[in-house]
């Protein structure tokens, strides 16, 4: 009896009916990236403020220092993370039948990595004057 | 099979109340973040890393009165997503769940939120910054 429960939730895992066993950690990551985003947009509203202007030569000469692109990376992983982990949870919300939610998680996770590559490279392109 | 498991949200089960309009519009303001903020985050610095006129391009969309309705928006949207994960943050240590706690924060939320927009537009005009 105890190999056929065994073998009943490991299918149930299978399709995605049962825990993940991965909550906790979703969970707590929306809760460092959020953390890590507090503290970097503060920074970067903060400093685009005090920019003089936002012209393309300014914004570019900005973004090209070592203690700017830095942090402005470690912005994007941030907020494009949590993003991925806030849009997920709300997909798991609201999008029940099992074939469209499945799209709309790798959908979700296409958008992310296309959107943060893109903004990662663009940063790395200025601040190696490319 | 899967239609007979329990489901939640109960999405037709609600009143109107301070406390649940800070939860959806914590959702609403974070969808409006991630696929108008983060797109447009990321087509700004696409823009600066390719070209003067591709920066041009998004300056001038940017610039529009389209434009600048989503920035006034956008902006409003960051101060309440920023408020209400604070808010997030406090409670899951375990503090405000009281009633009249819950509600004091919630409404200090939605108050925070445009409090701090409208000082973010002023510094942007009038602070030491930009022009």
């Amino acid at each position: 009896m105890a190999t056929d429960f065994q073998s009943a939730s490991g299918l149930k895992r299978v399709r995605g009916l049962g825990s993940a066993r991965s909550g906790a950690h979703h969970w707590w990551l929306q809760r460092v990236t959020a953390a890590g985003n507090l503290v970097l947009l503060i920074w970067f509203v903060a400093s685009v403020l005090m920019l003089p202007n936002l012209s393309h030569s300014g914004v570019t000469a900005w973004i090209a220092q070592p203690l700017v692109a830095v942090p402005l990376i470690l912005l994007i992983f941030s907020t494009f993370w949590h993003a991925r982990l806030g849009v997920q949870v709300m997909i798991e919300d609201y999008v029940h039948a099992e074939g469209l939610k499945l799209l709309a998680f790798i959908a979700l996770n296409f958008f992310i990595l296309a959107a943060g590559a893109v903004a990662t490279f663009s940063v790395l392109a200025i601040a190696f004057g490319a | 099979m899967a239609d007979s498991r329990p489901l939640s949200p109960h999405l037709s089960i609600w009143k109107w109340r301070v406390h649940m309009a800070t939860s959806i519009f914590h959702r609403i303001s974070g969808n409006a973040l991630v696929f108008a903020g983060l797109t447009l985050f990321a087509w700004w610095l696409a823009a600066a890393a390719t070209s003067k006129e591709a920066y041009a391009s998004f300056a001038a969309v940017a610039d529009s009165p389209i434009g600048w309705i989503v920035w006034v928006g956008l902006s409003w949207m960051f101060f309440q997503h920023l408020m209400s994960g604070i808010r997030h943050l406090i409670m899951d240590s375990g503090w405000g769940y009281a009633l009249g706690t819950s509600k004091m924060t919630a409404t200090w939320v939605f108050v925070g939120a445009i409090l701090l927009t409208a000082a973010f537009w002023a510094v942007f005009f009038f602070g030491p910054g930009l022009r």
